[in-house]
């Protein structure tokens, strides 16, 4: 239980604008940014931040914070499109599971889960990329089918939980199917949890897509990427440390932000799910 | 109990053939044979046929399987094409960097989250509470190997109290190779250590509420008492199973750790093997990985039967 209601009413509120920032910075890449990423500029290199560049300049000479936002549109498409894969397949996959409980179809799902969850994202994407080469869709792949298992559980066991409730036995009473129960009934009763969960599984993959291009298994040059853009630092964070500091802290605020949002999200829409989370 | 076990080993079994079956699978789909692609567009037709004998491509796909896996089963992972050099004994010796990394970081890990997640569970609602989990809250947040530079950066380039990479080895002796390995458990640790406490607080928490709990203090005993003696005991059940789960996480995780640090882990020897095209050493490094976190399951889970009896029955 969390001390009081107000530090999550706050959270959510911090955490609503930390990620929307960066949200917004990604959108507005598309229409502006402070300085063309394409263009290098050599002998202004490594400048440390200033008025002209308000996050100072790359080993190439480019303006971090335009490489930032630029670079946030790749973390969030990747982000974006791997919780996709994991709702798309994993909330119907849950939900028959919970639809057919105890029969041998539901085990067969759920140890289909447990299988997918030995295999680590990054295991996944060496796979991958040991055979399609490397590039951001192997993230987005691998981080999606990790995601899979995750609202499969997830929406198994809150399923499960309606399934034995009065409105259901009465809609099984007016002769509905199970499919069109688990569609009408148990769905809309779970989304919330499912957007929280989304939320959360949001900043995993952000954190994910980080450390893959970081180790060269994610989005590849010119693409920027804020893992990308580490991994660049590396060799320079002696003579340049804000190469290192400014991505790490896009990295570190967004994803607070969106596990601030998760907690206030998860308290604002199901009282019942007060609590510290795991 | 018995009738337990030998489901879970039946299980896990299971889970390991199916496991292998999809990683030679996904290898096998490469386009065109594992032969051309290893050796690259501009291969003479020859030389693509002798690899294709000494991988044994020649013959059909189920035999190659049967034979993948009795190899692995006798400690035989094949040979490397690039290295020359037999598969098992190069994964042996990287394991002695990443294993020892990964043990080094749960206890890390361990001895950060235990204390931190007792002390803001017994300070429930208070100051020390939210500071500790506000500074969880940032743990979970950073990237492992951002925090791995950012420690690289003050610990070995400003201050210059360890080398900011290399690994000397374990014959240079026990200290300088701990020496070298205490900045990338570190860095391992932490997001580890965040989400532990977080799991202890809570399953202390719920422990607190119980009702033998308020026996236990109702026949006098210190709010001191009930927490270690008590509460921690049956706590410790969640927080033991979270423990198992974040190793095979540690292993994984030490392959991208092993990067900042330019250790020579299984890291490195994976990533060599993707930009040289050496399926084989991807293949029995991706197994070895799931075979670990597989088995790290099923011990988390023999492990709880053992503690609460009531999970022998579900089975």
């Amino acid at each position: 239980m969390r001390p009081g209601g107000a530090p999550s009413r706050r959270g959510l509120i911090i955490g609503g604008c930390l990620s929307g920032l960066f949200v917004l910075a990604a959108l507005v890449s598309f229409l502006w940014v402070p300085y063309d990423i394409q263009g290098l500029d050599i002998p202004g290199k490594l400048q440390p931040p200033s008025l002209a560049h308000w996050l100072g300049t790359d080993h190439l000479g480019r303006d971090l914070l335009a490489m930032i936002m630029v670079g946030a549109r790749t973390s969030i498409a990747v982000a974006v499109l791997a919780v996709g894969i994991g709702m798309t397949f994993g909330i119907p996959l849950g939900l028959a599971a919970a639809g057919l409980r105890g029969g041998w179809s539901d085990e067969i799902i759920m140890r289909g889960n447990d299988l997918v969850f030995a295999f680590p994202a990054l295991v996944i994407a060496i796979l991958i990329t040991a055979v399609f080469g490397a590039g951001a869709v192997n993230a987005i792949i691998a981080i999606g089918i990790f995601n899979i298992p995750v609202f499969a559980r997830l929406s198994r066991g809150a399923a499960l939980g309606l399934w034995s409730r009065d409105f259901i036995l009465a809609a099984r009473v007016a002769g509905k199917s199970g499919l069109r129960i688990s569609a009408e009934h148990i769905l809309p009763n779970i989304l919330n949890l499912m957007i929280v969960q989304g939320t959360i599984q949001f900043s995993l993959g952000i954190l994910a897509e980080a450390g893959l291009s970081y180790v060269g298994l994610g989005a590849q040059p010119p693409t920027p990427s804020w893992g990308r853009m580490l991994a660049d630092a590396q060799t320079l964070v002696g003579i340049a440390p804000h190469l290192a500091l400014v991505p790490g802290l896009a990295i570190v605020l967004t994803v607070l932000g969106l596990n601030l949002l998760g907690d206030g999200l998860r308290d604002a829409l199901d009282p019942k799910l007060r609590g510290g989370r795991r | 109990m018995i009738r337990y076990i030998l489901g879970r080993v039946v299980s896990l079994l299971a889970s390991l053939v199916v496991a292998s079956l999809v990683i030679f699978v996904v290898i096998e789909v490469i386009p065109g044979d594992p032969a051309s692609y290893m050796l690259g567009i501009n291969a003479q037709p020859d030389t693509v046929a002798a690899l294709r004998a000494e991988l044994g491509l020649d013959v059909g796909r189920v035999p190659r399987y049967l034979h993948w896996v009795s190899g692995m089963v006798q400690g035989d992972f094949g040979t490397s094409y690039t290295y020359r050099s037999p598969v098992a004994g190069m994964i042996a010796d990287r394991l002695w960097l990443s294993l020892p990394l990964a043990l080094y970081a749960l206890t890390l890990s361990t001895l950060i989250a235990f204390p931190a997640g007792i002390y803001a569970a017994a300070r429930r609602g208070r100051a020390g509470d939210l500071a500790v989990m506000g500074a969880t809250q940032l743990g979970v947040a950073i990237p492992n190997f951002w925090f791995a530079m950012i420690m690289v950066l003050i610990f070995a380039i400003k201050l210059r109290w360890v080398s900011a990479g290399g690994f000397p080895g374990w014959d240079k002796g026990l200290w300088p190779a701990m020496r070298a390995l205490t900045l990338p458990a570190l860095a391992l640790a932490l997001p580890q250590a965040a989400i532990l406490a977080r799991v202890m607080r809570s399953a202390l928490i719920e422990m607190l509420g119980e009702d033998f709990i308020r026996t236990a203090r109702a026949k006098g005993l210190s709010a001191g008492q009930v927490l270690w003696r008590h509460a921690l005991r049956n706590a410790l059940i969640p927080v033991l199973t979270i423990l198992g789960l974040q190793f095979s996480f540690l292993l994984a995780g030490a392959i991208i750790i092993e990067q900042v640090f330019y250790l020579p882990g299984l890291g490195r020897l994976v990533f060599q093997a993707i930009s040289a095209r050496d399926l084989i050493v991807v293949e029995s490094v991706v197994m070895l990985l799931v075979f670990a976190v597989i088995v790290v399951n099923f011990a988390v889970d023999l492990a709880y039967a053992l503690v609460d009896p009531r999970l022998r029955v579900r089975a």
